[in-house]
């Protein structure tokens, strides 16, 4: 049980993004994935959650056994896999509310749905974690809302849809320190035995809150080395250059 | 009960509908297409006054004499053929139909959309009349109480022609286009009220609480008299999609705001889609009144309908908000009129269309202010939200402001719903269908909340409906 991707492949019409990509993501770890400019770290997240701009050319994703591959997104999001937009979307009209309701109600069989005061509940317990306002319930879905907010209404929806496996794109940019403690703790407060992360980060500064088991550098569409947290550290005192010279100096 | 009528009819079908015979045993009925005859059959059977009956001769003359609007409007209406209606049948005499030959997907929609077992007989065609006895003697009861009128037209004009006859026809007046002459030659059904001053009637009125032999009619005239200081809500029409035997509807409706009353009419309705719907509806606004047209139009084949406030007085108000959803076959064409004629008046006309499919929306506006007058306001809206490539979507606002003393403010746009919209909520499980309605729904949202909640709350459901296979 867990989430699997072998050998995968993915372009955009006049370029190849991600280039025979491995990497297993079991319950209960966090992996980030640190990379450079360039180097595929969003496409990642946006092929394993399907955005129909990239096509996959070859290889498997498995999430706890099942192909994900020939899903839609929202099979995909319903099967357990949440992403954490780096650029969440805005909604006019659709209340924060609204919209958790619908996404959890999506989740039920046919004709059922939720208990509102239960969800009401949980809701608000875990805006209190993430110190936001009561006023978000029924503003619109990310509309008017800061950058920070916004990063906070993505783990909101984390934490109220509890996803088997998570990925955070970029969850840290456009944050200030204690926004990024707000969120970190949050995120912090999801992990458990039955649950996987993948966070992707451009910078070191996130996983001094969120604490990785294993780090993973991606170049060219590619993993090319793999270390525990410390590797984090290496690359925030020495660059990308370093892991070049490293890759090359094996291959 | 089967009747004989019953059987005469059996092989009506949905896509001929309108297109049936009718037994010879019929009491009233005017016969197909329309002549002086027809109307001196329609005021005959109606036992009209003679001032009706010259009315509507009149009426029939300046019908005749119009040439249809496809110089503006679409060519659409050169398929009307008017010799194949009837323009009058009388109640009882309606062509009844069994449960068992309302098509299934009508019935789905019903089951769907929550509509109450016996509401759907009556939408259905089955019942003439929805039975809603039991809830309408209460309010019937306050209404008198207050001294508030609420006939059909034809009872107001016989019993109250003091009230009615000075208002009747003066706000729209018959020669205002091709239709409006049309209902007012072959006019029945509809309802007439008059609220006395200072009479705030807490309850929206619908036609559903006003029991009588021609709420429906396909050429309703209503007229809404609210004395000074007064203040009514009036509702009209339902979500639910009405199954129609006849495809011609051409009502005229009129409001009478008098000083200091405030007229909100709120319309929803949905039409099947082989219906031309075509109304003229207008109120006059006097000092210090206010009249708001809420209105929601669904279905149909061709709807044009432009709501309009007369600001007579000073400081009148006039509003329109306007939902209009066209689905694939369908044009809705539809705005408001802001016509001010006082110093200080207000209008604001706020208009959002959805179309789906090959479905057409149009909005078409008229603000009109005249040099003599000072400190006019008007604030127009247009956004239009375009579902599917074929999709289309016109707008032809008419703003003829003079003067340099008021404030006049027009904002339009046209929309897609964004694909990465889409991805974002079908990442968190909504199906493309369902991420498709919330965006809809939350396009509308600001102007659903203006409508009674019920509604709103059906409007929601049957945006869902439309969405459903309009995606992917």
């Amino acid at each position: 049980m867990s989430l699997v991707i072998e050998n995968l492949t993915a372009q955009i019409p006049d370029r190849q993004i991600l280039n025979g990509l491995n990497l297993t993501i079991n319950p209960g770890e966090v992996h980030a994935i640190m990379g450079p400019n360039g180097s595929g770290k969003s496409t990642l997240s946006k092929v394993l959650s399907g955005h129909s701009d990239y096509e996959v050319t070859a290889g498997t994703v498995t999430l706890d056994g099942q192909n994900i591959l020939d899903l839609e997104v929202d099979a995909r999001a319903r099967t357990g896999l949440f992403l954490a937009f780096q650029y969440p979307h805005e909604i006019p009209g659709v209340s924060n509310a609204n919209f958790l309701r619908a996404a959890l109600k999506a989740r039920l069989p046919e004709g059922e749905d939720i208990d509102a005061v239960a969800f009401y509940k949980q809701l608000y317990t875990r805006m209190d974690q993430l110190e936001m306002d009561r006023s978000f319930t029924g503003r619109s879905v990310n509309e008017g809302f800061s950058g920070g907010e916004k990063k906070r209404n993505e783990i909101l929806q984390l934490m109220m849809l509890e996803p088997k496996y998570a990925i955070l794109d970029e969850t840290d940019s456009g944050l200030d320190i204690d926004a990024l403690k707000v969120v970190a703790r949050g995120v912090n407060a999801m992990r458990s035995e039955s649950r996987g992360f993948l966070l992707i980060t451009h910078y070191q500064r996130l996983l001094d809150y969120i604490q990785p088991d294993i780090v993973h550098v991606l170049m060219d569409g590619q993993i090319v080395l793999t270390g525990g947290k410390d590797l984090a550290l290496k690359l925030e005192e020495k660059g990308y250059d370093w892991v070049k010279d490293e890759v090359l100096a094996t291959a | 009960m089967v009747t004989a009528l019953d059987n005469d009819i059996t092989d009506i079908k949905a896509d001929n509908i309108g297109d049936f015979t009718f037994p010879e045993r019929n009491k009233f009925d005017a016969g197909f297409g329309v002549s002086p005859r027809t109307v001196d059959y329609i005021s005959d059977v109606k036992n009209d006054p003679d001032w009706i009956r010259e009315f509507r001769h009149k009426a029939l003359e300046i019908f005749n004499s119009k040439p249809m609007p496809t110089h503006w409007a679409t060519k659409d209406l050169d398929n009307i053929h008017f010799e194949e209606f009837r323009y009058y049948l009388s109640d009882g005499q309606k062509p009844k139909r069994s449960w068992d030959e309302v098509p299934e997907d009508v019935k789905r929609t019903f089951e769907r959309l929550g509509i109450p077992e016996q509401e759907r007989k009556f939408l259905a065609g089955v019942e003439a009349q929805y039975d809603s006895e039991a809830a309408y003697s209460n309010v019937k009861k306050v209404l008198e109480d207050q001294g508030v009128i609420f006939v059909n037209s034809t009872e107001g004009l016989h019993k109250y022609p003091e009230i009615f006859r000075p208002w009747f026809g003066k706000v729209i007046p018959t020669s205002d286009n091709k239709f409006s002459a049309l209902n007012s030659a072959v006019f029945s059904g509809g309802s007439f009220i008059y609220v006395p001053k200072g009479v705030k009637v807490s309850h929206p009125l619908q036609a559903y609480f006003r029991i009588n032999s021609e709420q429906f009619g396909q050429f309703e005239r209503t007229l809404i008299i609210a004395d000074e200081g007064s203040e009514i809500m009036y509702m009209e029409g339902c979500t639910a999609p009405k199954f129609e035997t006849s495809t011609l509807h051409s009502a005229v409706v009129e409001l009478v705001a008098m000083k200091g009353a405030k007229i909100q009419y709120v319309t929803v309705q949905n039409w099947s889609s082989n219906v031309f719907n075509l109304v003229t509806k207008r109120g006059i606004a006097h000092e210090d009144a206010e009249v708001r047209w809420i209105d929601c139009n669904i279905g149909s084949r061709l709807t044009m309908k432009y709501p309009g406030v007369i600001m007579k007085g000073k400081r009148a108000r006039g509003e329109v908000i306007s939902i209009a959803l066209a689905n694939s076959g369908q044009h809705q064409d539809t705005g408001a009129k802001m016509i001010h004629l006082a110093d200080d008046t207000t209008s604001n006309v706020v208009w959002k269309s959805i179309s789906i499919g090959e479905g057409r929306s149009t909005y078409r506006g008229q603000v009109h202010i005249p040099k003599h007058l000072k400190g006019c306001k008007n604030n127009t809206e247009c956004d239009a939200l375009l579902i599917n490539s074929s999709s289309r979507t016109d707008t032809y606002p008419a703003i003829s402001v003079k003067g340099n003393k008021h404030a006049t403010q027009h904002e339009a746009s046209v929309s897609q719903v964004s694909e990465d919209q889409i991805f974002y909520l079908m990442q968190r499980g909504l199906t493309e269908a369902e991420a498709m309605s919330l965006s809809v729904n939350g396009f509308i949202n600001d102007l659903v909340k203006e409508f009674p909640m019920e509604y709103s709350v059906e409007l929601k459901r049957l945006i869902d409906l439309e969405m459903e296979g309009s995606v992917g």
